[in-house]
């Protein structure tokens, strides 16, 4: 072959390049009004919405009721409220980062807490074990999620949506509908409880579900943010097809997604037992729709690959504040379901205008 | 020729349904060398790049590198080999920054215990390199690396896409298009950037519907037609318009067309 040659002749219109403007472009950033400045920095940190409607709704709820809402007590309580909104919540932040979206999560978190009832109560099974088994319950719900949805290529609506359905009957039909009463798990296997015990700073009153929400959103922030992991969440959620041609194994990815969901909903079905006390199959039917709530009002995109778990947080939060403070006011509690109906239509119209900033 | 060549395909075929986008198509990539591929739209182009960098795998055929047959499952297994595509579509990912979008997929871990254990991302060794790689393009003006890359403008994302594929290719480089979104001077880096990684010994394929570019750099051009490889020509010998007309059927190959 020819050895390599100099580049040939550059064409006559470029050779005007040489007198060509050689300083950069560049950005201004003087001239910017205040309103433009905000929406960049929302733009640039997506929780900061949620963020300040929660110290908002705070402050107002603080001067409406005072000391009886502003104490630690108040303040801790409506933490154990939202402790597994927030856990599930978790899950369905993962999920809909990839453009998805998981209505079982509630049904997984219930079989899951059923499951680990009756490992002991049925069959007998140590505590230590019969915990992990509804954890491997939940990863399995999680598996066949993510094998449909990665590996049949159905959409992510369609096949929760019919999970949630198999797997809330599957949760009647395997309990026989009956309910496991608290001083029965009481007195043979209170470690089931473990997530509901509490312990008190001051007036502060913090249950282990309430640390176990912290520390896991604060395992997947930085999973998140900090692993390649996180990255390639962000990327598949993005564009699925760059993500694959940037070398990110999607199918690999999104069953990963799936499966760390139904882990995260069996957590939350522990949590519930430690809340309710009892395990029942007919509790969480709500989940779903709240750990939604929360992604939304959080401010993370429905169309994925955008957003903070920490969001999520301050939307459950939001929601917590909302329920409780209304309710110390003595209001209808359709109230508190209407004005969160215009948070969310609120959160996501304040969504569309931060993404014009990028433009 | 007595050179090996570096990357050969043999008799690929690849149909969608109906369609047939590779009809027995053959390659062949020497050491050294920039070879160009053109063809009309609909020729099979990118289903040929698309079959060599792994982003396809053709029904039938066979492609060695180096003589050994290979088969790539993925993008990532012709990464592993060495081989770097920069896509048409450039394959980014908009919300993320320019150093996440230049190491997806290789990101590096940060050195001892949190890496190890904790998989940490060492971000500040990444945002190092893409920066040096960057600067070394000299192909635009980044402010912040951490910037999104949705926020830059579409000369700027090629800038990046060709950044990555020149940082990591270290046996072939392929590149689809790489200054159809690029101005007269952005163009003109990149055929440089092109000259230079041809002068670090690494053979590019490059894929242009830009005569006068393919003529400057190319040292072969690989004429795609109707699914399969034409004929390959010096581009020394002939002209832009002979390239044309071959390559949309308004004139036959004549017998004395340089052999592959």
């Amino acid at each position: 072959m020819s050895e390599p040659t100099a580049a040939a002749p550059h064409h006559d219109y470029e050779k005007v390049l040489r007198d060509s403007a050689v300083e950069v472009a560049s950005f201004d950033t003087g001239d910017k009004s205040v309103v433009q400045k905000f929406r960049n920095f929302l733009h640039s940190s997506p929780s900061a919405v949620s963020l300040i409607v929660l110290v908002t709704s705070l402050i107002i709820f603080g001067i409406l009721l005072g000391g009886k809402f502003f104490n630690a007590f108040s303040l801790t309580l409506i933490l154990q409220q939202v402790a597994i909104t927030g856990i599930v919540g978790a899950a369905q932040t993962l999920v809909i980062m990839t453009a998805g979206i998981d209505l079982s999560v509630g049904a997984i978190m219930v079989l899951s807490s059923v499951v680990m009832g009756q490992m002991v109560f049925r069959y007998g099974v140590p505590v230590e074990i019969a915990i992990p088994c509804g954890f491997a319950v939940g990863a399995l719900c999680g598996f066949i999620n993510g094998f449909l949805i990665a590996r049949m290529k159905l959409p992510p609506f369609i096949v929760t949506l019919g999970m949630w359905q198999i797997v809330l009957a599957s949760n009647f039909l395997y309990s026989a509908n009956e309910t496991i009463r608290s001083q029965e798990i009481g007195a043979t296997a209170p470690l089931l409880q473990f997530l509901g015990n509490n312990f008190r700073l001051g007036g502060a009153v913090f249950t282990y579900g309430v640390v176990a929400m912290v520390l896991l959103v604060a395992l997947l922030w930085y999973v998140l943010n900090q692993t390649a992991w996180g990255r390639h969440l962000y990327a598949v959620g993005d564009d699925p097809d760059a993500a694959e041609l940037s070398g990110v194994n999607v199918k690999r990815m999104l069953v990963s997604v799936y499966v760390l969901a139904g882990v995260i909903c069996a957590l939350a079905g522990w949590a519930s037992i430690g809340r309710n006390g009892s395990v029942s199959p007919t509790v969480g039917q709500f989940a779903n729709i709240e750990s939604i709530t929360a992604v939304v009002i959080g401010g993370i995109s429905l169309f994925g690959g955008r957003g903070s778990i920490l969001g999520m947080v301050f939307g459950a939060l939001i929601v917590g504040v909302f329920s409780f403070g209304l309710r110390m006011l003595g209001t209808d509690v359709q109230w508190t379901y209407l004005l969160i109906g215009v948070l969310i239509i609120l959160a996501v119209a304040v969504d569309q205008w931060i993404r014009k900033a990028a433009s | 020729m007595a050179i090996e060549p570096i990357l050969t395909a043999r008799g690929l075929v690849k149909r969608y349904g109906r369609v047939t986008a590779l009809d027995h198509a053959d390659f062949d990539l020497y050491p050294g060398e920039i070879l160009a591929v053109i063809g009309d739209n609909g020729a099979g182009k990118s289903s040929l790049i698309k079959a060599i960098s792994g982003a396809i795998r053709p029904d039938e055929g066979e492609i060695r590198m180096e003589g050994r047959p290979i088969q790539f499952a993925s993008p990532n297994d012709a990464r592993k080999a060495g081989i770097e595509t920069v896509y048409q579509n450039l394959a980014l990912s908009p919300a993320l920054s320019i150093a996440d979008n230049m190491f997806l997929g290789r990101e590096i871990r940060a050195q001892g215990f949190m890496g190890k254990f904790l998989r940490k991302l060492d971000h500040g060794a990444m945002e190092k390199i893409a920066r040096e790689k960057l600067s070394e393009l000299g192909l635009m003006t980044i402010q912040n690396i951490n910037q999104a890359v949705e926020t830059l403008s579409g000369g700027q994302r090629q800038g990046v896409a060709v950044a990555r594929a020149a940082a990591f290719g270290s046996r072939v480089i392929i590149l689809d298009e790489p200054t159809a979104a690029l101005g007269v001077k952005e163009s003109r880096r990149v055929l440089e950037l092109i000259s230079d990684v041809r002068s670090r010994g690494i053979p590019i394929v490059l894929i242009s519907h830009n005569m006068p570019h393919v003529f400057e750099v190319a040292d072969r051009i690989h004429i795609h037609r109707l699914g399969k490889r034409l004929t390959v020509i010096d581009p020394k010998q002939y002209t832009m318009s002979d390239a044309v007309a071959l390559m949309t059927g308004a004139r036959s190959v004549e017998a004395e067309a340089v052999p592959a």
